[in-house]
């Protein structure tokens, strides 16, 4: 029973940074149609920017850990949000309208970029960052089990809920959130009403960087190390969420992002480590051959 | 002499290699009402889609209430208080009637939404009941209710409606083309409108255009194009209707 219990935790945390990655890709596929390939490489830039300027506070004397960390996660976002901005800009948009596997390819091409230049700016090795919230809690004692939940763990799910909140809130109730759903439904009715596309679709590919920053700062509190090479793999499993949520679906990739960490964390714990991958690809596939949409995908009803 | 709201010079418009709109001039003056009718895939949604931008005049000119918009983007032109009702409604589908009609406000920066809102909903009390359907589940008609209805939100002096009276049942279709007049009448709004129904919205127009292959043939005042024997032939079944 502990052992569940402390699985379902450090399955959560896990779903819940790969949940962060994954509305990034839903996101832009809803707007533009394409798997934005480059997007766990943005994630990778993320930790990194989340990381240096960790370090630079520390270097300046700010060592107050809820500051620093509130400065981390702001400038990070907003760098990331930038590196989001610049992909689009130079990857994606020029080859707006031009045939279907174009973007897919600039996008693997961006990926590839994006690894070699953190690998060449950074060196090739992993990076370690000291503790930077320790602690945590016990539960269970008395009752003769012991479960931890550490503060970082609590940090990565309250945030993340946090910033899922707030995000459903901007794509159902704000004007940018409808603009988005329009460009998504019908790109040149938007245009009709005055939506700027091009503005809208950029602003997409930096909300879905500023989520994957997020996320990069996670993924380093929470593993304490990264490396170049950590957006493909965690790219990789995102994806798998947001397809398996239903790609295009926001609720879908959370709970996308949720059920692959579970899945991987559980199998790791009862099964073997090794084939925790095998295991969350199969059970994609699976739901898949029943529900093509994914979980929470939309299947085609209306009339238009 | 009545200021011009819409003059479109010599304009032409290709979809690749195929060219759909040949030279085209009309005018339309403001507060005037001016139909263009004309057979299947004679060019009019294309001048419809042309004015704003997409596809865009190859040659020509359109000038909007004094300002040259041949060349400007899609979303510019929108921002200039010329609305439209496209061919096929383009309803957003999985958006709700509020939402698309909050869709049609964005322009005015929701001014004067409620007020707006409620003029809507007595012009169309079919959208009241309807508010939170999402688009794509709507009939025909309330679909074409809902993109006439969008387009007005956004508060237009000049208004472009393509095929208004499509799907609809005529007594429902009689009674858009009254709101149509109303709303001219009442609030001087500058109206362009594309018909197959050609008796009503010739009647209704003050002048109508006759559209031939991306051409214009004919033009001249709403009854008097009524009353042409080509204009009959071609548009109204030989003067049934
Ligand atoms: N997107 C497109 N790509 C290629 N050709 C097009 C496109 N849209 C329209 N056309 C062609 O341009 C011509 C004019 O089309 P348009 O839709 O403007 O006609 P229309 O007068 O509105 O016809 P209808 O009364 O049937 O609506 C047609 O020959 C049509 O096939
Ligand atoms: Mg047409």
């Amino acid at each position: 029973m502990e052992y569940f219990l402390q699985q379902l935790i450090n399955g959560v945390t896990l779903g819940s940074i790969y949940g962060l990655i994954a509305i990034g890709y839903t996101m832009v596929y809803g707007i533009v149609g394409m798997i934005n390939f480059a997007h766990g490489d943005v994630f990778m830039v993320g930790a990194f920017m989340a990381l240096i300027v960790y370090l630079a506070l520390v270097a300046i004397g700010i060592t107050f850990v809820p500051l620093a960390l509130l400065v981390v996660l702001i400038v990070a976002m907003a760098l990331t949000a930038l590196y989001g901005w610049t992909v689009e800009r130079i990857a994606y948009r020029p080859l707006r309208g031009s045939f279907r596997l174009a973007p897919l390819i600039s996008a693997i091409g961006m990926s590839i970029f994006l690894q070699n230049y953190v690998q060449l700016a950074q060196g090739a090795r992993v990076k370690p960052l000291p503790p930077v919230v320790p602690g945590g809690h016990q539960f269970g004692a008395a009752e003769g089990f012991v479960v931890n939940i550490s503060n970082v763990q609590i940090l990565i799910v309250v945030t993340t809920v946090a910033l899922m909140a707030i995000f459903t809130v901007i794509v159902a109730k704000t004007s940018l959130g409808r603009a988005q759903r329009a460009c998504e439904q019908d790109r040149k009715m938007a245009s009709l009403l005055g939506v700027d596309v091009d503005r809208t679709i950029s602003l997409t590919f930096v909300m879905g960087a500023a989520l994957a920053s997020v996320a990069g700062l996670m993924y380093l509190l929470y593993y304490g190390v990264v490396d170049f090479y950590i957006g493909f793999v965690a790219g990789v499993k995102a994806f798998t969420a947001a397809v398996l949520g239903g790609i295009g679906s926001l609720p879908g990739a959370m709970l996308g992002g949720l059920l692959i960490g579970l899945i991987e964390t559980f199998w790791s714990a009862y099964f073997s480590v090794e084939y925790k991958d095998v295991a969350a690809f199969s059970i994609l596939a699976i739901v898949l051959i029943f529900l093509p949409s994914g979980l929470l995908g939309r299947p085609e009803v209306e009339k238009v | 002499m009545t200021e011009p709201m819409l003059t479109i010079r010599g304009v032409t418009a290709y979809y690749g290699a195929i060219a759909a709109l040949k030279g085209v001039d009309i005018d339309v003056a403001k507060g005037e009402i001016v139909t263009l009718i004309g057979a299947n895939g004679a060019g009019k949604s294309t001048l419809m889609m042309t004015i704003f931008g997409s596809p865009q005049a190859r040659d020509g000119s359109i000038v909007y209430d004094g300002r040259d918009i041949t060349r400007m983007p899609t979303h510019e032109i929108a921002r200039l208080r010329i609305a439209q009702s496209p061919e096929g409604r383009r309803i957003f589908p999985r958006m709700t009637v509020l939402e698309n009609l909050q869709m049609g406000a964005a322009v005015t920066q929701f001014a004067h939404f409620d007020e707006d809102l409620r003029r809507m909903f007595d012009l169309f009390p079919r959208l009241k009941e309807r508010v939170s359907q999402r688009g794509g589940t709507l009939s025909g008609g309330e679909q074409q209710m809902l993109a006439i209805a969008r387009a007005l939100m956004s508060r237009p002096q000049f208004l472009l409606l393509d095929e208004p009276s499509l799907g609809l049942a005529p007594l429902i279709a009689k009674q858009i083309f009254a709101a149509i007049g109303e709303l001219n009448r009442t609030e001087g709004l500058t109206v362009f409108l594309v018909e197959q129904n050609a008796y009503h919205a010739l009647k209704l127009a003050h002048r109508g255009y006759v559209m031939v292959n991306g051409s214009i043939t004919l033009s001249g005042a709403g009854r008097e194009l009524l009353e042409r024997e080509e204009v009959r032939a071609a548009y109204l079944e030989g003067g049934r209707h």
